[in-house]
């Protein structure tokens, strides 16, 4: 959600401890029949217009997920998921196919406009008058994805003249398929587990990013995703391939409508960094987390890996988790190429019932790859927080460091905070560093702020943001300050 | 939607002794036993050691008689007789049986007032601590246990120390055995225990035996028990060890276990801090080479508030060696005021060496001090440089850097004889595997060039 200034003035406005995304979009939809079978996955295909590989990726993806079963080793519980219970496909009713923004139906550039994601370009455009008390901004390249499909891509002009591909994935299917069959499922296969089988399967639409040889990408890309309708799980596939020597930064950011029903996501975002390229990925993930019961919310079951293929490549994850009912989400870099670099930096926070594993995987296989783990958890409510992480030093990897930090912070006595570090390690000229601590906001921290004049719950985000000052730094600026409203959100009525 | 693989390994090895258990509590392990299988590699807690080793044999009862000239040595070894532990209490094991000849009353040592001592033959009764649910090698033990020592400290009798020795006497047959100890101490009492697992006649081929012992521990309230263990199994020997300890209020469990031998080892610690203001310190390293896998397992629960738990554990490993750490703080959301520092650190001294750490923090409650780090690296070029600098040679200067990394940890132990103990054992494994570390280092260093 980069559109600073809306949404601060929405949060502003926010009263106790509600969910400001929360409300529903009355559009016409096109559904597919409920339920998951190969017919599903032929109408998803054929409504798309995809070639003949892809649906046999799909159904190769759909045979072995059929084959497996859902992972339980995660520190969340949930009753169990009727996969046939849900719609697999739904698209805002669209008619030809809009050309320019005017085309897209208004109700839809309303809920954008009431979520802050700016999607007409000429507001954002720099010389543009900017309203008193608005601060000027950088231009971003919006992707939006409503429920399962992309409506709108700003910016593509801009971009295109640099050589940058920004689409909707099922037009990069149509317009570059030997690219997206090149990378498509390299990163993460068809069979990788449970949730990326499935999405592999069903998924819909996402975003695709390629950046050439040479090119830095002149603007932050970013897509803005939206579960809308009811009864739909969203399966988005996005795919950034960087050439040598480019560099791209992306942003994420989810919200959903409140529902007391629990509605899947499963994505699956695929990297691809070659030689001395740079990738920066941020997520601010803020799904529904269902209210303080625990009623409804999002089951956020997400993969997300990278591959830094070439030398000195270098892949950051960083990631805000307030929102869903239960985050089961492990950003990864697979570090092949020599010299390459992967930084994993998370702030997760949960509260009520909300249940949250997350963490990183390191996989270093080059020679001389440096790997860094900052991860931030806390835990508030009643909720569960895990921090769950692998650190895998291969035989191959000389010279390969590692360096993990887990800090959990605790507030409240009925909520959990847990620590689970993996750390392998093959490779005798290599260094493993890891350290974790848990504890709860010191009487004195809070005395110090609170005979400054500070309120009680002031001093809780003020200290909150300390702790996880290292992750939003972290995060491009428009996102960190978005990120610390956030985190003062959700943690709202969780002190006193 | 499809058949799940069976998450267990086979009881082949085991079959033949588990038919015809009548005893109730036997029989109810041994069904447990047939539900779960042994660990396989499905198993959260055994992802990183495998019991391959124990299938393809079959492990018979271990027969009573022993060469007596054969095991005295053996325990000469261990316990010189001009060594600070000479005149020590004793109790004496052969192949998990209980060996009265060759312990204390018939040395002429008598054990210290204030302390019971019972065989588990005589009544043979399982100590609720440890039950065959919790924990499959639990419930081999208590399926094929015949026979341990039972050590009761009567309130307030502070006993000092007493040594417990387990000699592996194997002959042609492939045995195992499971003993089954319990220690208990009353209120205010203390005890230090010294625990030795060796293996007698030093063949020079290995010995293929299964060592599986478990150990009660219930510490009264203000009381203190010091558990000392050295584990210097014969290569080609399994040593599965599982402890249980119960600490009441203001009680202490204070241990060190040091893993030297066995081609697969684990040492797993069940810690529970069941009152206020007690405390438990699991310390330990292990030195390993060749093809040796070793484990140190904890699970320390805080159960109460105010406790305080200390890890340290080191490793350092040659060869094609393999060392395991897995280690959780468990802190309940009673347990306020918690104290709790684990830290592991291990050092690979060879290409071929790995290290596999888990350490693990499960917490409920928010007044609570947690921290956990963990190492993983070679030895510091600096350091060997400084050393070589100064004259000293090569093989020299690893040789002191690896043992004062050791020693660091050996030093938390405070008791002098068991430290004494300890620096014998490890000064001895230090020779065999840091000497030959470097010598195979460097023709793998000159085959290469």
């Amino acid at each position: 959600m980069p559109a600073v200034t809306e949404t601060r003035e929405q949060v502003e406005k926010l009263g106790q401890s509600s969910y400001k995304w929360g409300f529903e979009t009355d559009i016409e939809m096109d559904f597919a029949p409920k339920g998951l079978n190969e017919d599903t996955i032929r109408l998803i295909s054929s409504r798309k217009e995809e070639p003949q590989w892809l649906l046999d990726w799909r159904l190769a993806a759909f045979a072995a997920w059929q084959t497996m079963e859902e992972p339980t080793w995660a520190k969340v519980s949930h009753p169990p998921i009727d996969y046939q219970d849900a719609y697999y496909y739904a698209a805002p009713k669209k008619k030809a196919g809009p050309k320019s923004l005017e085309e897209v139906d208004p109700e839809l550039l309303r809920t954008y406009e009431k979520l802050g994601i700016p999607l007409h370009e000429q507001a954002m455009l720099a010389g543009v008058e900017v309203p008193e008390g608005e601060e000027a901004r950088m231009p971003i390249a919006v992707d939006a994805v409503f429920d399962s499909v992309s409506v709108a891509t700003t910016f593509r002009k801009t971009l295109a003249e640099a050589g940058v591909i920004f689409c909707p994935i099922s037009e990069a299917v149509r317009d570059y398929p030997d690219l997206v069959r090149q990378y498509l499922g390299s990163v993460v296969p068809v069979g990788d587990n449970f949730f990326a089988a499935l999405n592999s399967a069903v998924f819909t639409d996402g975003s695709f990013v390629y950046v050439p040889k040479g090119v830095r990408c002149p603007m932050e890309l970013s897509t803005y995703f939206r579960i809308n309708a009811r009864n739909t799980g969203q399966f988005e596939r996005t795919l950034i391939i960087v050439e040598d020597k480019a560099s791209v930064s992306y942003l994420e950011g989810c919200t959903a409508p409140m529902r007391d029903e629990n509605q899947l996501h499963a994505a699956v975002v695929e990297l691809v960094a070659m030689e001395d390229a740079s990738i920066k990925y941020s997520t601010v993930q803020n799904w529904y987390p269902g209210d303080e019961n625990g009623l409804g919310g999002i089951y956020n079951f997400v993969t997300k890996r990278g591959a830094c293929r070439g030398a000195r490549s270098k892949i950051s994850w960083t990631q805000v988790e307030t929102g869903s009912a239960i985050t089961w989400k492990y950003p990864s870099c697979i570090l092949q190429g020599e010299g390459s670099v992967g930084e994993f930096y998370s702030v997760a926070v949960t509260n009520n019932r909300q249940q949250a594993d997350t963490g990183t995987k390191m996989i270093h296989i080059g020679r001389n790859t440096r790997s860094t783990i900052i991860a931030k958890t806390i835990s508030a409510g009643h909720s569960d927080s895990t921090y769950r992480g692998l650190v895998r030093i291969l035989p191959k990897a000389s010279g390969a460091r590692n360096f993990t930090q887990c800090d959990s912070l605790l507030i409240g006595d009925q909520c959990g905070a847990h620590t689970v570090p993996y750390i392998e390690n093959r490779n005798m000229a290599a260094r493993v560093e890891h350290e974790a601590t848990t504890s709860k906001i010191s009487e004195d921290q809070m005395f110090y702020c609170r005979q400054r004049g500070l309120s009680e719950e002031d001093a809780v985000g003020l200290i909150v943001n300390g702790f996880c000052k290292d992750v939003l730094k972290e995060l491009p600026m428009e996102f960190a300050v978005e990120a610390q409203k956030l985190l003062q959100i959700s943690l709202e009525g969780s002190v006193g | 939607m499809n058949a799940i693989a069976p998450v267990g390994r086979s009881l082949a090895p085991f079959e033949a002794r588990l038919d015809g258990i009548a005893d109730p509590v036997r029989h109810a392990a041994v069904g447990e036993l047939r539900r779960v299988g042994l660990p396989g590699p499905r198993v959260e807690a055994w992802r990183y050691t495998h019991l391959r080793p124990l299938a393809g044999h079959e492990f018979r009862e271990a027969a009573a008689s022993f060469d007596a000239d054969v095991v005295g040595c053996a325990l000469d070894e261990v316990l010189p007789r001009d060594g600070l532990l000479a005149s020590t209490p004793r109790l004496v094991l052969v192949n998990g049986r209980f060996a009265p000849e060759l312990s204390s009353p018939a040395n002429g040592v008598a054990l210290p007032e204030g302390v019971m001592f019972e065989r588990f033959l005589a009544s043979p009764e399982f100590d609720a601590l440890a039950t065959p649910e919790r924990e499959p090698l639990v419930a081999l033990n208590t399926a094929l246990a015949t026979d341990g020592v039972r050590l009761s400290v009567a309130e307030g009798a502070a006993v000092g120390r007493i040594v417990l020795v387990s000699v592996a006497f194997a002959g042609e047959e492939t045995v195992s055995f499971h003993p089954r100890h319990s220690v208990s101490l009353g209120t205010g009492a203390s005890l230090e225990l010294i625990e030795v697992a060796v293996s007698s006649g030093n063949n020079a081929s290995a010995v293929t035996y299964f060592h599986n012992p478990v150990l009660t521990c219930s510490v009264g309230e203000g009381a203190k028990l010091t558990h000392v263990k050295v584990q210097k199994e014969a290569a080609g020997a399994t040593h599965l060890a599982t402890v249980y300890a119960n600490i009441a209020t203001r009680g202490a469990y204070d241990s060190f276990t040091l893993g030297l031998g066995a081609d697969l080892a684990r040492h797993e610690v069940h810690a529970r801090l069941s009152g206020a203001k007690a405390a438990v310190h699991v310390n330990g390293a292990q030195l390993l080479g060749e093809k040796q896998v070793g484990d140190i397992t904890s699970v320390i629960t805080h159960a109460a508030p105010d406790c305080i738990s200390r890890q340290t554990i080191r490793n350092v490993l040659t060869d094609h060696a393999r060392g395991v750490f897995q280690g959780k703080v468990h802190v309940h959301q009673i347990a306020q005021k918690t104290d709790g520092y684990q830290m592991n650190q291990a050092l690979l001294l060879s290409p071929h060496a790995e290290i596999d750490a888990k350490p693990e923090l499960e917490i409920y409650a928010d007044d609570v001090k947690c921290s956990h780090g963990a190492t993983v690296g070679a030895l510091d070029d600096e350091q060997l440089f400084y050393l070589r600098s100064r004259g000293v040679p090569e093989a020299q200067a690893r040789r002191i850097l690896v043992e004062a990394f050791l020693l660091e940890v050996l030093d938390l132990h405070e008791d002098e004889a068991g430290r004494a103990l300890l620096d014998t054992a490890l000064g001895a494994a230090l020779s065999l595997r840091i000497g030959r570390e470097q010598i195979l280092e460097q023709t793998a260093g000159e085959a290469s060039e």
